[in-house]
């Protein structure tokens, strides 16, 4: 069985990972241009287009999650680039949704 | 008795033993005291009037287990999908509070489908006053939940409350939202057993602190835990003849020299133990901890050890939990506690800082500070830094540390120490490659040793391996009156 290696202030220890180390994902710095879901739910409402321009406190769509309507608003202003989603879509924690320009 | 015999067919078709022969093989043959048989619910709604449930769905009362009392409550499946209304749950609470009153353990059987729908808000109250209860108990008497069969929704959150709890494979569900809810709302689709099976609640969520194969496993695996801990906290566990550890066990051979090579800290645990009798608890989640039970002459400790086999034993967010909850359950039942100590210090990591280790190795320093229990301390290997501190140091209150003479008790390891202090000679070296080896050599032999601890007074001595069981024997015979009064409050505020 050959074994893992965890460095600790700079020395090697032959060990075992456990699966939930084995399995983290790394981290990745947030991307701005990116909307994803916050909350998985279905779509009800798409108020941007690819190519509109948007300013910081727009809505950009209204979702249904948790028995609640979620207005998602811009955080920033810009130009959207794609819309990922239509109404009814039903989308998962973490899917892309808006890609901004 | 129970739901009838297609019911009952059921039941035994799923691999599972009715209500009623689970309490028969968990209690003495004949020492069940049966209550409530006659109890019925007094729902009128929803055609509810028509229905009779035998027992309200629960079987309920006391008996013996080696000849001591226990308060037993088993959900029957069999009955309403063993579903929980105000009946029910009276019946519960009653066995509850006759436990707490007369000092003696409570297990609970749980088989539910969950809330008792047509009772509406009477079932919610129903798990409310069982909760309340948990609570109100929590640290008086021990408390098993024994999960077979499902265990969903609200009905959770007793198990939650309570110090052990025991689930079987194929056997056990947990979950607060079943794989439907899940699939409706979300668009994911999962077993029921990968949600929230015997082995997720083992080996992924800590929820659970004892898995078995099978139903009859798992009742030895609860009378063989009731042989370690004390009945209430009021009584000293029960003390056997002392025994020596089996011979198998040699603490001489099983420490590699290298400071980065691993080994299993349960043999080191079984060199020491009466008998080489270690009961661990939560076996299968965050083992870069052990914790478990044993005898050391005869009597009942709970022991904390690294273990170096599993990430390199690290503290992390799930180890510190494990262990700061173990070590709580001990203080709060009188059961000294045995530290180990070989770590490399903190797992370092986002993911782990975004999990909030700060705030979950908190709860590791606020439990062994606040236990007043004999606390012996052994430092085997590494020591270092904030893992030092943590694991049960002097300046946490330990009454006894110990350390082997290849305890190194430092910051950091000697590589990290070298690299940081030496720094600029590394750098402005000729050849730094050599200076740096030069470098953590002299840092080794200066630091990497018990003996500037021993120096200190934080350690009182180093011992050889050899002289480890009859150090703690010592000194758990020295502390047998130990008292230590704390400030007067009304409870502290752990970093939950």
């Amino acid at each position: 069985m050959t074994m893992d290696k965890l460095i600790v202030d700079d020395t090697s220890y032959e060990t075992f990972f456990t699966e939930k180390y084995r399995k983290r994902i790394p981290w990745r710095p947030h991307d701005p241009k990116l909307v994803t879901a916050f909350l998985p739910g279905t779509i009800c409402e798409v108020r941007v287009a690819p190519g509109k321009k948007v300013n910081e406190g727009d809505t950009l769509f209204v979702f249904e999650a948790m028995k609640m309507m979620n207005t998602v608003l811009a955080h920033t202003n810009g130009t959207v680039k794609v819309v990922h989603i239509t109404v009814g879509t039903m989308v998962t924690k973490g899917q892309l949704l808006v890609e901004f320009q | 008795m129970g739901g009838g015999e297609q019911a009952t067919q059921k039941q035994a078709a799923m691999g599972k033993l009715t209500a009623r022969e689970r309490v028969q093989e968990l209690l003495d043959a004949d020492s069940f005291h049966e209550y409530d048989l006659f109890v019925e619910h007094t729902c009128n709604d929803f055609d509810m009037d028509k229905k009779r449930l035998p027992a309200d769905g629960v079987i309920t009362g006391t008996g013996m287990i080696g000849g001591h009392p226990v308060s037993v409550f088993a959900q029957d499946f069999t009955v309403a999908g063993g579903s929980l209304g105000l009946a029910h749950a009276r019946k519960i609470t009653k066995v509850m509070d006759h436990a707490l009153k007369m000092g003696m353990p409570l297990i609970g059987i749980n088989d539910s489908g969950g809330a008792r729908i047509q009772e509406g808000v009477n079932s919610l109250a129903g798990y409310g006053e069982i909760f309340y209860r948990n609570t109100i108990a929590s640290g008086v008497i021990p408390q098993l939940s024994v999960i077979l069969g499902p265990c969903a929704g609200g009905a959770v959150y007793s198990p939650a409350l309570t110090d052990f709890v025991f689930v079987v494979d194929k056997i056990s569900k947990m979950f607060i939202t079943g794989p439907e809810v899940i699939k409706t709302v979300l668009g994911e689709e999962i077993s029921m057993e990968d949600l929230g099976g015997a082995r997720v609640q083992t080996e992924i969520t800590g929820n659970a602190h004892f898995f078995a194969e099978s139903e009859m496993e798992c009742m030895g695996q609860i009378k063989r835990l009731l042989t370690f801990i004390p009945w209430s906290n009021k009584a000293p566990a029960l003390a056997l003849p002392p025994r020596p550890p089996k011979v198998s066990f040699d603490i001489e051979r099983i420490i590699p020299p290298e400071a980065n090579k691993p080994y299993d800290i349960r043999d080191v645990i079984r060199s020491i133990v009466d008998n080489s009798d270690f009961l661990e608890v939560q076996e299968r989640w965050a083992s870069n901890i052990v914790i478990g039970f044993a005898r050391i002459e005869g009597q009942t400790v709970g022991i904390v050890g690294n273990q170096p086999l599993v990430m390199a034993g690290v503290l992390d967010v799930d180890s510190s939990d494990k262990a700061a909850r173990f070590i709580r359950y001990c203080d709060a039942f009188n059961i000294p506690l045995v530290t180990l100590v070989d770590l490399p210090g903190y797992l370092p990591g986002v993911d782990q800082e975004h999990a909030g280790v700060i705030r979950h190795g908190a709860k590791l320093l606020y439990s062994y500070s606040e236990a007043t229990v004999p606390k012996i301390t052994v430092i085997l290997r590494k020591a270092y830094g904030g893992g030092y501190i943590a694991m049960c140091s002097r300046h946490l209150g330990a009454d006894f540390v110990f350390a082997w003479p290849t305890a190194e008790i430092a910051v950091m390891g000697p590589e990290g120490a070298a690299n940081i202090i030496f720094r600029n000679e590394i750098q402005t070296a000729a050849n730094p490659d050599e200076m740096r080896k030069k470098k953590v050599q002299e840092y080794s032999e200066k630091f990497a040793n018990p003996y500037i601890a021993a120096a200190n007074g934080h350690i009182d001595a180093v011992i050889p391996p050899s002289e480890t069981r009859a150090s703690i024997v010592h000194s758990l015979r020295v502390s047998t009156n130990k008292t230590e009064i704390r400030p007067t409050r009304k409870h502290g505020i752990p970093p939950f």
